[in-house]
């Protein structure tokens, strides 16, 4: 998407939150990886996926470590709203700069779905979306459920001193119910929410510079761009435009994960229809 | 007086033990050199051209030959014989007239069976023996010396021999009795003859076989004698006792030929699947385990049926020996988790999410999962679907913001999708 040469952007994303995507994506992808194949283990590709990993028991280190920099990366995020809240006093539990789902979200949702049947305007959306909004706490629920589960059948022993055997066929049966959901989740609707859709088609790089242009602030989130404007703050978050290193870095890193991610599923939806 | 008539007694039943009756019959029996006149000259050949030579020096070598035995001993018309050069065709040989026990138990087997059939050639006495160079056995030159047995069946028994004899190839060969046979050179391991019997050989369908179902258990602990024991005891023992013919056998799950060691990698996935066959129901809820999908990934360290339930002496959990007794479960379990507990041992090795009476709890979480990701992706599929043209008009929207055509009419659709 070839942008107007002196094009205004607006910050979006900081470095650190930006850091924690990548981070994020990558142990994601790492998970699905190499825990796919055991979820699968009847399919042919099982076995040759397992095998390029090294073994069951080498991509069950690499599933280890890669759970490790997930549950650090989601640790440091609460770290930081923890300092962001209590220590700074910013207000992230109410308003558009928060992820709390709130009534104007139900609004949004409902007049985004008229939009969609041609019977309203497209919603003046804000800073995050609903669909944004189900997406980071589906972040949450998953690392509670698939994260506590998988730490179980890691130290089945340890956890067998306060609970019944019992809990390890249930957390066995959700660790791969919910990693299904999980990457089923994010190869097909987070990629069009966030990447495929026609407007956004092949990716949108936002997550990786950081910043957006203001066109595309202006039309896909005219409430935010307006009430910025009403409130004097937008020429606070002008911010350059990315170096030509930096697209390309995004588009390289982002192109490598919306493919690895898509060949992902087309495994996966092999072994359903198998 | 009565010794000197024993004596004579004596006498007489040695010289009908040792002199073959066809030359008592003839009075002038023709010496072996006089055959040899004709036979012994490697060009001699028959009306129709076949060669009918004698190597002298093989037959002298021969069992047969180092008992001085005479040409006319097995071929017994030609000692009355005085015309030669004798007529082409000849009685055949019997060699019950010596070997009256082998050759009754041959005439049993599957072997001369196959004889009587049409257009089938079953193995002969001289198939396996050899005809003029027989050696005893004992001899490691001769076709039924301990190790060249394999080599010897093979000759028929191979996919290309034909001759409705049931291939064995190389199955046998690669098997770990094949190998310890053929590589080790072990004379305690067991050729085709071990099993099968020499020569009242039947087929394993037949309940006199060394090889039928219920026999085969027999035949197998002659050698592995302590399994005998533990599989007597064992429910599979103890169902074959009792008739039941889905009951395992040897060979059942370590096959007939391809026997492998028990620590080969691709033998220790296989029993899995074979244990399957007949309990379907736990191979199922089985793969859906840790255990059951790295073994079905084909890695083997990991928890096999044996190495919860045994092998030989496999009990049902309600026997308090059984390895997965209430009483043992928790030692079985510590065999690989060494620091199991008693609340480790009551995981369900074998759950069935489907099985609301055995598993409620995961029953319930089943249904919950399967309700939630339908849930899910039914919204937010249609959620896409929905959302998929709009976004395509307004793409197509922008781009003709971003570069009016020249008739500079968007089109209406486009412009209503647009707030």
């Amino acid at each position: 998407m070839a942008h107007a040469e002196g094009e205004r952007y607006f910050r979006r994303f900081d470095r650190y939150n930006r850091g924690l995507h990548l981070a994020l994506m990558i142990s994601f992808l790492g998970l699905a990886a190499t825990g796919l194949p055991l979820l699968f283990s009847g399919v042919p590709w099982a076995a040759r996926l397992s095998r390029l990993f090294g073994g069951f028991e080498t991509a069950g280190v690499l599933h280890r470590i890669f759970a490790v920099v997930m549950l650090t990366t989601f640790a440091l995020h609460v770290g930081r709203l923890l300092v962001r809240i209590v220590a700074r006093g910013e207000n992230l539990l109410w308003g558009p700069s928060s992820m709390v789902p709130q009534p104007r979200d139900v609004h949004e949702f409902v007049g985004h779905v008229r939009w969609f049947l041609r019977r309203g305007p497209r919603p003046a959306f804000d800073h995050f979306t609903y669909w944004e909004k189900f997406d980071y706490w589906a972040v949450f629920w998953g690392m509670a459920i698939i994260g506590g589960s998988g730490l179980m059948l890691w130290f089945p022993e340890l956890f067998a001193r306060v609970l019944p055997g019992t809990a390890f066929n249930v957390a066995l049966l959700v660790h791969g119910e919910e990693a299904l959901l999980a990457v089923g989740f994010i190869f097909t609707i987070h990629f069009f929410n966030g990447h495929f859709r026609p407007e956004k088609f092949p990716m949108d790089p936002v997550i990786f510079t950081g910043v957006v242009p203001e066109e595309e602030l202006r039309d896909e989130r005219p409430g935010e761009y307006d009430r910025l404007r009403r409130e004097g703050r937008l020429e606070s978050l002008i911010a350059a435009a990315p170096t030509p290193g930096m697209r390309r870095y995004g588009y390289i890193v982002g192109g490598l994960a919306l493919t690895t991610g898509v060949f992902l599923l087309v495994l996966i939806l092999r072994a359903v229809f198998y | 007086m009565r010794t000197r008539w024993l004596a004579l007694i004596l006498w007489a039943w040695t010289c009908a033990a040792v002199v073959p009756p066809a030359r008592a019959q003839s009075p002038t029996p023709p010496p072996n050199d006089d055959c040899l006149a004709c036979h012994g000259d490697p060009s001699t050949t028959r009306a129709d051209g076949r060669s009918v030579a004698v190597a002298p020096e093989s037959f002298a070598k021969s069992v047969h030959g180092t008992l001085d035995m005479a040409c006319v001993d097995c071929h017994a018309d030609l000692a009355k014989t005085t015309e030669f050069p004798h007529p082409d065709r000849l009685a055949p040989v019997n060699c019950a007239t010596c070997h009256e026990d082998a050759v009754k138990a041959f005439d049993a087997s599957v072997h001369a069976a196959a004889r009587q059939g049409s257009g089938s050639t079953g193995a002969t006495c001289v198939d396996c023996h050899g005809m003029h160079d027989i050696l005893p056995k004992s001899d490691p030159q001769s076709r039924t010396y301990h190790l060249n047995v394999a080599a010897t069946c093979e000759r028929c028994h191979t996919a290309s021999a034909g001759k409705g004899a049931k291939p064995v190839g190389s199955a046998f060969e690669d098997s770990i009795h094949g190998q310890a046979l053929k590589r080790a050179g072990l004379l305690v391991a067991p050729n085709c003859a071990s099993c099968h019997g020499a020569h009242e050989i039947r087929t394993k369908d037949d309940p006199k076989s060394r090889v039928f179902r219920t026999t085969v258990i027999g035949t197998c602990t002659a050698c592995h004698a302590g399994i005998k024991p533990q599989y007597d005891s064992s429910v599979h023992g103890q169902a074959a006792a009792a008739g039941n013919k889905m009951a395992p056998v040897c060979s059942d799950c370590h096959t007939a030929h391809s026997i492998t060691a028990v620590d080969a990698d691709r033998w220790q996935l296989a029993i899995i699947r074979e244990c399957g066959t007949c309990h379907e129901q736990s191979l199922r809820t089985y793969r859906d385990t840790f255990h059951g999908k790295v073994t079905e990934l084909g890695f083997t360290r990991v928890a096999k049926c044996s190495d919860c339930h045994g092998a030989h002496g496999i009990l049902p959990a309600s026997n308090p020996q059984s390895l997965i007794s209430p009483e043992r479960r928790l030692t079985t379990c510590q065999k690989c988790h060494a620091g199991a507990n008693e609340n480790f041992a009551q995981y369900d090795p074998h759950a069935d999410p489907h099985d609301r009476e055995r598993n409620p709890v995961l029953h319930g979480m089943s249904i919950f999962m399967q309700v939630l990701l339908a849930g899910v992706f039914t919204f937010f599929g249609m959620h896409t679907l929905l959302w998929f043209p709009r976004s395509w008009q307004a793409r197509r929207a922008r781009r003709h913001r971003d570069e009016p055509p020249p008739d500079a009419n968007p089109p209406a659709d486009a412009a209503a999708g647009e707030e």
